[in-house]
């Protein structure tokens, strides 16, 4: 084995399209690793951390595209991985549409484009701060998706956005629908009178694709970035949105969804819900009810009973808590018994491994606290993964975090870090394996494909144990969608996949066969 | 233009980062423009401050 690098000067590529096509040149035969990045300094640690950087790497800007492999130079060489990458680059460049005239700078854009109204800024973090504030100033509302944006110049950021009454939605804002149309992930759902403010992306793709679902539609979703109802950003641009929304004809109802604030900024939000003349529904997952009923605003239970609510409360009904299912019990009941026929004594465990961060806060918030379950994200820090025994016991990992997608895409664009879970968290202990299919913008092209194959391989390798496994799902996506609910619901149930409506309802059966395991 | 204003307007939109993102918007017939961003000064701080003030004092 060799390590080579090739180094481009002044070539920028974004990060997402240098990570997915690292991805591609991994599978040449003769590569053991390869990263191509930009030479910022998080790339240049990641290449360190994986012994490709060689001396030249300290000449390096964030200008410079590097190509760093350790390849077998009997089966291939420097030359050909250059050429795989040119390759590559040109498949995305045509698929980019590159024959459009791009401006080099935001300004420049600006003049020409007259008439603009939004602009969607993705740039790496530590820059994204003096473009959103170029947009602001030109009077153009703002998506941020970007993280690693600091919290101060978020909050100046918002506070100037208030001023001149503009969105600024973010950092890290990854769902809106604005005027109908989804920006960077989101779903395909028709329009129609709910509109929904929420800090988190997953949970408002789940709320809209809901609504759709019960055959109501959205008038607007507005994001604020998961950072918006802490203490230090004070709900500025939630509550920007919840008042855009109360002066909106098109809506009639709106959602609210978020974590739980801060104190002083859940009080904020519950003053201006208690003076909607519009009925305001309120998913802080985990949140305080009583204080939510005492503001006026109508309570839920998990991301689904917030669109039942939003959608009652439309049609001049009131909902009941949704804590059951869409099946009848009868048939839940049969799925269940045919499910703890399928395991073993000694199969116990669940490995839930979610793409969407809000699914699995909200399946963690379901299930967390009847289940002794290890996380990325758990409910108290002494059940943290680190922690996980031997590898024995109940595993959900939220695979959008951090510390999965350093150098790699999001999950969600790309399912390889799911599939590598599979094979390595997946043994003849486990009894269910519970998931998320994330479909819309922004998404992967076959999510519930790459889930299919992965279940596939796994259930292969457990039949040699004489083993099998329960595999449950739920779909975030629409008909309206391009990777078409329809279809992906039948990808996955040719797998014999339990695919049920909602996130909410295959937390609840996954708990009904774990409680099943737990009575053997 | 404030938030309502936005919301009785067709979307225009400039995308600055992720192509992806812009083609989206074009399959969707939003009016879109893609900005040609790289870092500005080779990303290094030092510059990027200065080019900041320059701007700021023009």
């Amino acid at each position: 084995m060799i390590i080579q690098t090739k180094i481009k000067r002044n070539a920028y590529y974004d990060s997402v399209t240098l990570m997915l096509i690292s991805r591609e040149l991994q599978k040449l035969t003769g590569v053991e690793e390869v990263l191509v990045g930009m030479g910022t300094d998080l790339n240049l640690d990641l290449a360190r951390d994986l012994n490709l950087a060689t001396s030249d790497f300290d000449t390096l800007t964030a200008n410079d595209l590097f190509i760093a492999a350790k390849f077998d130079d009997s089966q291939i060489d420097m030359e050909a991985i250059e050429k795989a990458f040119g390759e590559e680059i040109n498949k995305s460049a045509q698929a980019d549409g590159d024959e459009d005239y791009q401006p080099s700078t935001l300004r420049a854009a600006i003049d020409h484009l007259p008439g603009a109204n939004l602009v969607v800024v993705s740039v790496p973090g530590q820059y994204a701060a003096a473009e959103v504030e170029v947009a602001l100033d030109a009077g153009l509302h703002v998506m941020l998706f970007s993280d690693n944006v600091l919290v101060e110049d978020e909050l100046r950021l918002k506070q100037k956005a208030v001023e001149k009454g503009l969105l600024m939605m973010g950092p890290d804002c990854g769902t809106a629908i604005i005027n109908g149309k989804p920006l960077c992930f989101a779903n395909a759902v028709k329009r129609g009178k709910i509109g929904v403010v929420g800090a988190s992306g997953t949970g408002t793709q789940e709320v809209t694709v809901q609504v759709h679902k019960l055959g109501e539609g959205i008038s607007q979703a507005i994001g604020t970035g998961g950072r918006d109802l802490k203490e230090e950003i004070g709900g500025l641009m939630m509550m920007q949105g919840f008042e855009a929304l109360i002066a909106d004809p098109e809506t009639e109802v709106i959602v609210l969804i978020s974590k739980p604030p801060a104190a002083s900024v859940a009080q904020k939000i519950y003053k201006i819900a208690q003076t909607s003349p519009k009925p305001v529904v309120i998913d802080f997952v985990g949140g305080d009810r009583a204080a939510i009923e005492a503001a006026g605003a109508i309570p839920c239970i998990s991301l689904e009973d917030a669109a039942h609510k939003a959608v009652a409360a439309l049609r001049g009904q009131t909902a009941e808590d949704f804590t059951s299912f869409t099946q009848p019990e009868r048939e839940i009941d049969r799925i269940v018994k045919n499910a703890l026929a399928k395991l073993n004594r000694d199969q116990t465990e669940l490995r839930a491994l979610y793409t969407g961060g809000t699914l699995a806060d909200e399946a963690m918030k379901l299930l967390g606290y009847q289940h002794q379950i290890y996380s990325n994200i758990p409910l108290s820090p002494e059940m943290a993964i680190e922690n996980l025994p031997d590898g024995r016991g109940h595993v959900c990992l939220d695979l959008g975090e951090d510390q999965f997608t350093r150098g790699r895409p999001h999950p969600m664009i790309d399912p390889q870090t799911r599939s590598e879970f599979f094979e390595s968290f997946v043994d003849e202990h486990t009894a269910v394996i519970l998931v998320d299919v994330v479909l819309g913008f922004g998404s992967h092209s076959d999510p519930a494909g790459a889930v299919a194959n992965s279940v596939r391989e796994v259930r292969q390798r457990l039949s040699l144990h004489g083993k099998d496994v329960v595999v449950i799902a739920s779909v975030c996506g629409t008909d309206l969608d391009s990777q078409n609910l329809h279809k992906s619901v039948e990808t996955l149930e040719a797998e014999k996949i339990i695919v049920m409506p909602s996130n909410a309802q295959s937390v609840r059966l996954t708990d009904k066969i774990m409680q099943g395991i737990k009575g053997a | 233009m404030s938030v309502n204003n936005l919301f009785t307007q067709d979307l225009k939109v400039i995308n600055i980062g992720l192509k992806s993102f812009y083609n989206d918007l074009k399959s969707q017939d939003v009016t879109a423009i893609q900005v040609n961003w790289k870092p500005k000064a080779g990303g290094k701080k030092k510059m990027l401050d200065l080019l900041s003030k320059i701007n700021k004092s023009n």
